[in-house]
């Protein structure tokens, strides 16, 4: 890459981005404008509205488990069938069809031509199509609930045998459907990854080097090829299974007799699914959680009006996690039966990765030390984010060690840890996010009140379901346990006091999740009713808060596509005139820099 | 080395703030695209590889014989991307005759590539190998099956580009896709040619 040193002079130096309006499809129907849309901001949006409407489901069926473990017994249609399939659909909607689609294709979409100053992704045409493949992923898993035997009830983790033999509910249509729906979303992520890909590496602005980025990208672009590479294990696996299921294969079924009969399998390895299933579901968290990272840091600093603390670190950070997420993943299988000395690697590498994760805690701690901290919403749930990422990660290193897990296994306790760190912490981050570039989807601001009231039921209630479980699960309440009563109806073999925590959790759960309704009329209410936000309400240095129209038309940035002088970071810079100066402002007077 | 250059810049000194002549790496898009896309199959393979290696510890693994047939196939499938080849220079030095017998040859031996694998399953079948005998007659199927569905794939890249040709296209406008089929056909055989020795060693 040519590299030509800009001195103080710079916007003399830097004629104006002479980029013609790239050959952009437009399209001449609403049809074409809005539903087979090529533009990746619609595209993002779709994403983002399937995302999320699969996502309230997997809600509700969460609600729907709550209440059972509560109250046993008090909804008849909650039978212990139902309640592993509610366990199992919960799960993967939540982590692959909820949390991957919306940061990698929702916010993905959205934010990086915007941010590294592109016009829209390089392939919009087969970036549609991932859209719609995704949509039939969707469908196909939903399917799945009105087939005989409903979805498949095998546990997010689909382990086979169990999960293909007669007596796991869902075990011929469920689990053949999941298997489809999966290999469909690999293929169409991968073609939307593809694009996010190499259009972080192809389609900069001018003057957008790599170090220049924002956080958000950097993450979203580092989590998007862990996908890559992540995903052909879940593809495989998938297809693995289904050969299993359909076809008589043996590649994880072992001789087994189930219902009496002697099936057709034999010598097939269960555990080398596991392998494969946690080669792809290890870094499946920092999928989710890396962008969610990005999305923090960029709320602290804008909100903080203060530079990113240590921004060269914190890309480091972000590669060596992307990086050390590829070999830890056996760490999920402490009880499968490995060799010890496997345990011991996996135990090291595991907490490894607390080391780079921590560089990224204590920068965001200083980046708020003696910053002009403005407690909007986002900036509420960038802070939430902060303190229960620390409290699920510090779980993480009880549970990484082999010792700790093998008795904490299948306990509450990993229920509690997972969320924390890889459930409640995205989503806050996903909510921040929302809060925080609404106004540039919209062109309106998002009502405050409700928002604050949103973030602290929110944050709150998610405390009060979450912290009790640890408790639980060192009491060593199991988890995926439809109910806890004897014979005689009530909780015999775990606590009376037990229980007690189990309604209180279920009576937070369903006010936190009840509150999420503020969220969406606050989201429908505002898009009509919010008040104008202009451009930059934020006072934002990054390129989508420079774009010509709010919310941005189709080509971003009009005629010309900006140049970049500056890192996204300048905030309260030392005799600039505001207090923040953007990407595409070149060195001035103005920008208290000498020329 | 130039990575870790970059990634020790320090954006935040402004005023040794550099500004690109160029937007990312000096080719063209579309095969960037390519290349990782091809790092995702590699991972695919790679993946089936590593299974396969773990499967076969088990006691039950008895290996599939290799039919004479794979070793033609195997040849066809290099004269493919041989042809492909030819289009690839051909395009280059814009000459419309070469691009188009390349292509023509090309895609014709990829199709029988297809019908030879086709022919040894059918081969394999009536001499009672079937997917579910034994796991690595599973794996056999299961590696030409996703091979094979990668090559149909590019089948219709290639036929995409065939039409454009025929139609009139200029070659110099094609020349891209040309350029990505030979290097997707180069690839697919690479894979083959591993897959292939797998199943040879083992």
């Amino acid at each position: 890459m040519a590299l030509t040193d800009v001195t103080h002079d710079a916007q003399d130096f830097v004629p104006p981005a002479e980029v013609a309006e790239e050959e952009l499809y437009h399209p001449k129907t609403w049809l074409g404008k809005y539903v087979f849309s090529q533009d990746a901001k619609i595209i993002a949006l779709q994403y983002s509205i399937t995302a999320m409407g699969v996502g309230l489901l997997a809600l509700v069926l969460s609600v729907l488990m709550r209440v059972q473990l509560a109250w046993p017994g008090a909804v008849s249609f909650i039978t212990p069938d139902a309640y592993i399939q509610f366990v199992t659909m919960h799960g993967m909607i939540m982590v692959i069809y909820l949390l991957t689609a919306l940061f990698l294709g929702g916010f993905g979409n959205y934010l990086i031509p915007l941010m590294v100053g592109a016009r829209d992704m390089v392939f919009p045409y087969v970036n549609m199509i991932s859209y719609w493949i995704y949509l039939l992923a969707v469908l196909i898993l939903l399917a799945s609930f009105f087939t005989p035997g409903g979805p498949t009830g095998s546990g997010w983790t689909l382990y086979p045998p169990q999960a293909i033999l007669p007596g796991t509910p869902g075990s011929g249509w469920g689990i053949t459907l999941m298997c489809i729906s999966l290999g469909i979303f690999v293929v169409g992520f991968t073609m939307g990854g593809l694009n996010y890909v190499v259009t972080v590496l192809q389609a900069r602005a001018r003057g957008m080097t790599l170090m220049r980025m924002p956080l958000t990208v950097w993450a979203i672009f580092t989590a998007t090829i862990l996908a890559l590479l992540a995903f052909p294990a879940l593809l495989v696996s998938a297809i693995m299974m289904s050969l299993d299921n359909l076809l008589g294969t043996s590649y994880f079924m072992p001789a087994i007799i189930s219902l009496g009969q002697q099936l057709d399998h034999s010598g097939g390895s269960p555990v080398l699914f596991q392998h494969l299933f946690w080669f792809f579901g290890h870094p499946e968290v920092y999928i989710v959680a890396l962008p969610a990272f990005g999305i923090v840091s960029e709320l602290l600093s804008v909100h903080a009006r203060k530079n990113i603390f240590g921004y060269r670190l914190m890309v480091w950070a972000i590669v060596v996690i992307g990086g050390l997420s590829f070999v830890v993943w056996a760490h999920h299988m402490y009880v499968s039966g490995m060799n010890p000395y496997f345990g011991f690697f996996f135990a090291t590498t595991t907490l490894i990765i607390a080391v780079p994760t921590a560089i990224k805690v204590y920068n965001w701690v200083l980046t708020l030390w003696r910053g002009n901290i403005r407690l909007t919403v986002p900036m509420l749930f960038a802070i939430g984010f902060v303190f229960t990422f620390i409290n699920g990660g510090l779980t993480g290193i009880f549970l990484g060690n082999v010792i700790v897990d093998v008795p904490l296994s299948d306990t509450y306790f990993v229920v509690a840890h997972f969320h924390m760190v890889m459930a409640v912490s995205p989503i806050l981050a996903v909510f921040g996010a929302v809060y925080h570039w609404y106004p540039k989807i919209t062109g309106r601001m998002l009502n405050d009140g409700m928002g604050k009231f949103h973030f602290w039921v929110t944050f709150v209630g998610l405390y009060c379901i979450y912290y009790p479980m640890h408790y639980l699960g060192i009491m060593g309440v199991p988890r995926r346990y439809f109910a806890n009563e004897g014979s005689n109806g009530l909780p015999d073999w775990i606590p009376e006091s037990a229980q007690m925590v189990n309604v209180g959790i279920t009576i937070a759960a369903i006010l936190v999740a009840s509150t999420q309704l503020v969220f969406l009329y606050n989201l429908y209410h505002s898009a009509t009713r919010g008040k104008p936000s202009g451009g930059n309400p934020w006072g934002a240095t990054t390129l989508e808060w420079q774009t010509a129209d709010t919310p941005p038309t189709h080509g971003n940035f009009g005629k010309e596509l900006p140049s970049v002088y500056r890192w996204a970071y300048d905030y309260s810079v030392p005799g600039a005139e505001e207090d923040f100066i953007p990407q595409n402002v070149p060195a001035s007077k103005k920008t208290g820099q000498a020329t | 080395m130039s990575v870790f250059r970059t990634l020790s810049t320090k954006p935040w000194v402004a005023d040794r703030g550099y500004i690109s002549d160029s937007h990312g790496f000096s080719s063209p898009t579309a095969k960037v695209f390519l290349s990782i896309f091809l790092g995702v199959i590699t991972a695919v393979f790679a993946l089936l590889t590593a299974a396969y290696f773990i499967r076969m510890a088990y006691a039950d693994w008895q290996s599939i014989p290799v039919p004479a047939l794979l070793w033609l196939n195997t040849a066809i499938l290099i004269l493919s991307s041989v042809a492909l080849q030819w289009a690839r220079t051909s395009a280059r030095r814009e000459q419309a005759v070469g691009v188009r017998r390349g292509l023509l040859v090309g895609g014709a031996f990829a199709f029988a590539f297809l019908v030879g694998q086709f022919l040894v399953w059918r081969q394999l079948g009536s001499l009672g190998y079937f997917v579910d005998t034994n796991p690595s007659n599973s794996f056999f199927y299961l590696i030409t099956g996703l091979h094979g569905l990668h090559l149909l794939g590019g089948l219709v890249a290639w036929f995409r580009a065939s039409l454009r040709l025929w139609r009139g296209a200029d070659v110099a406008k094609i020349r891209m896709s040309v350029d990505l089929c030979a290097v997707y056909w180069h690839f697919l055989l690479l894979v083959w040619l591993v897959m292939f020795g797998l199943l040879l060693v083992t």
